[in-house]
């Protein structure tokens, strides 16, 4: 990321006086830059301390045997990173992360994109309905949550509207495949309107002449939609996805209240397996390696996204 | 060219989009409908949209349950500081950023922006020793400063730097020829005109706050210093089963107010959200 200054064209009052032999220590530069370090001590400390620093001691933790309990804390290398290739637990809980990760971006992004257009249409009242879809996002995480779990219940509120309609519905949240599709719509209910917004935003963005041209060739709703509309807003597509897919790896609450994990391992993703291990099982060693883990696949990610805008992102501002 | 949408397929559109409301209004009706339903109401079948009997019995019971007036002080409070924090940090950091420049800008700027590649879960189990080894486990001090000084402030110093480039460097030039030093230019020139970002920044900050739930967990015992979140999930009966009216009216009385702030200011809430493209 490189910087970019707006000349500032300020007379050197201290140094431009004419006829004093040396200037004085306190220049304008020099005031400036002893008011830029001022302005970021805040934040640097703030980073170095509660980021950089724990960052460093996570990884040093990882090479420590360390369970709070036993009160043993001891040098092992590399061992709890064998541990990762061994621990059996791991691969079901890894499988559930890509699984979670996966199904909450297709889902989100194909929802958000789809109200977008909804709303997008030459219609009045859309403000309303706009507003309506982006009101889960401020409702309190664990307070949406818990609905849901009320909702999802054996004998809660969906299954009766599916039994006043003659369908009997599975125990969502005990159910194996069931569980993880709940924790997967009811995340995406709660923050599909972001994704919405930012995409309207992007729809509005793509100039009418262009769909209007393309009908005149005879170009059909779908080639519109996958030749303008499609290449035009893949730099929201971009960003949108890799703020939900990094979301997706830090979701804890909502597995924490509706699952705990269930049923078995199946909805435990990396994040609550860690705070498990760490926070339940005081296996700290143990817990910071799996944070070494999740530290690397955030990277990785981010560093893929991207690479990737380079090769298929149409027209990057 | 403007052409009307035919009827049919206009009709067509508001239906689905009446029908897709569904999902995203009714979990935060039935909350608090069923808050307010007697308890044997509240599995009833077929399932009622209203309750038969009005019982608002569970809203008292929230408070004999649980400190929950303190549980609601301390959110408020925490979310209030943090934001304000936040917001201080961020704008001077940002600024400074964005406008002056100073030996080793750019390596400073690289090791803030770390704190963007990093999620708050990666470092959470040394920051649980730090504070412990500080004696500030159950204290709301590592909920206030890790949000104000740590990782979800860096975001929100991106944006305040974002905003500052953006500003026109004439105004500034016209500031300091007419004497005014370099923090009176940022605290009196550049800080009123960037309102709106730092709107923006509230309100995400706040509301990452309000929500927060793996940091309330790990560092805090006592029911007394609880947040909300944390609370929520507390309203069990002796046999660990939810008390499903009294969580539903404690979490009634946690979404709404944020719910209704939000319907008056919408438009601020909408665009300071979309514009930093943050969950909340």
């Amino acid at each position: 990321m490189t910087t970019t200054h707006p000349k500032l064209q300020v007379p050197d009052r201290a140094g431009a006086r004419p006829g004093t032999g040396t200037p004085p220590f306190w220049t304008v530069r020099r005031r400036d830059n002893l008011v830029g370090y001022l302005l970021i001590t805040p934040q640097l400390v703030g980073s170095v301390l509660f980021v950089l620093l724990p960052l460093g001691l996570v990884v040093w933790y990882s090479l420590h045997e360390w369970n709070v309990l036993a009160g043993t804390f001891e040098f092992v290398g590399g061992e709890n990173y064998d541990r990762l290739v061994t621990d059996a637990n791991l691969r079901e809980v890894l499988g559930a992360t890509a699984l979670f990760s996966v199904g909450l971006v297709v889902l989100n992004l194909a929802l958000a994109l789809f109200l977008a257009i909804l709303l997008n249409q030459r219609l009045r009242g859309t403000a309303f309905f706009r507003t309506v879809f982006f009101s889960p996002v401020v409702v309190s995480l664990v307070a949406w949550t818990i609905v849901w779990q009320f909702l999802l219940q054996d004998d809660g509120g969906l299954n009766g509207l599916l039994a006043a309609a003659g369908v009997e519905g599975p125990n969502w949240l005990r159910g194996e495949g069931t569980a993880m599709l709940s924790v997967v719509v009811v995340q995406v209910l709660k923050n599909v309107g972001l994704n919405m917004v930012l995409f309207l935003a992007a729809l509005q963005g793509v100039p009418a002449q262009l769909y209007e041209a393309a009908e005149l060739d005879g170009a059909g709703v779908r080639t519109r939609f996958l030749r303008i509309t499609v290449p035009l807003i893949s730099p929201t597509i971009l960003l949108t996805s890799i703020i939900t897919v990094v979301g997706s790896l830090q979701v804890f609450a909502q597995i924490a209240v509706l699952t705990q994990g269930g049923p078995g391992v199946s909805t435990t993703v990396l994040v609550y397996y860690l705070y498990q291990q760490a926070f339940q099982f005081h296996h700290f060693g143990y817990g910071a390696t799996l944070s070494v883990l999740l530290f690397a696949i955030v990277a990785l990610l981010t560093l893929v996204q991207w690479r990737m805008r380079r090769r298929w992102v149409f027209n990057e501002t | 060219m403007k052409r009307e949408i035919p009827l049919r397929l206009k009709t067509l559109l508001y239906g689905l989009l009446c029908v897709m409301c569904v999902p995203f209004v009714f979990p935060t009706w039935w909350m608090v409908t069923s808050s307010l339903k007697p308890i044997g109401e509240i599995f009833a079948f077929p399932p009622k949209l209203l309750p038969a009997d009005w019982d608002f019995s569970a809203y008292a019971q929230v408070f004999q349950l649980q400190p929950f007036a303190s549980q609601y002080v301390n959110s408020l409070y925490i979310a209030l500081i943090v934001t304000t924090g936040t917001m201080a940090v961020a704008a001077m950091a940002g600024y400074a950023f964005a406008r002056i420049r100073f030996p080793g800008q750019n390596v400073l700027f690289v090791v803030v922006l770390l704190g963007l590649l990093i999620p708050s879960e990666v470092t959470i189990v040394p920051l649980f020793q730090m504070f412990h080894g500080l004696g500030l486990t159950d204290t709301h001090w590592p909920l206030i400063l890790v949000p104000i000084l740590g990782a979800p402030s860096v975001l929100a110093t991106f944006i305040m730097r974002q905003f500052f480039i953006s500003l026109p460097g004439e105004l500034e030039e016209a500031a300091r020829m007419d004497g005014l030093g370099r923090f009176g230019t940022f605290y009196r020139i550049a800080l009123p005109l960037a309102r709106p970002a730092l709107g923006a920044v509230a309100i995400f900050t706040f509301l990452h706050s309000w929500n927060l739930y793996l940091e309330p967990i790990v560092y805090l015992s006592s029911p007394e210093k609880f947040t909300l979140p944390q609370a929520l999930t507390q309203f069990v009966d002796a046999y660990g089963g939810p008390m499903w009216n009294v969580q539903l009216a404690a979490a009634s009385m946690t979404a709404l107010p944020v719910l209704v702030v939000f319907v008056l200011a919408q438009r601020q809430f909408i665009e300071g959200l979309a514009h930093t493209g943050v969950k909340g």
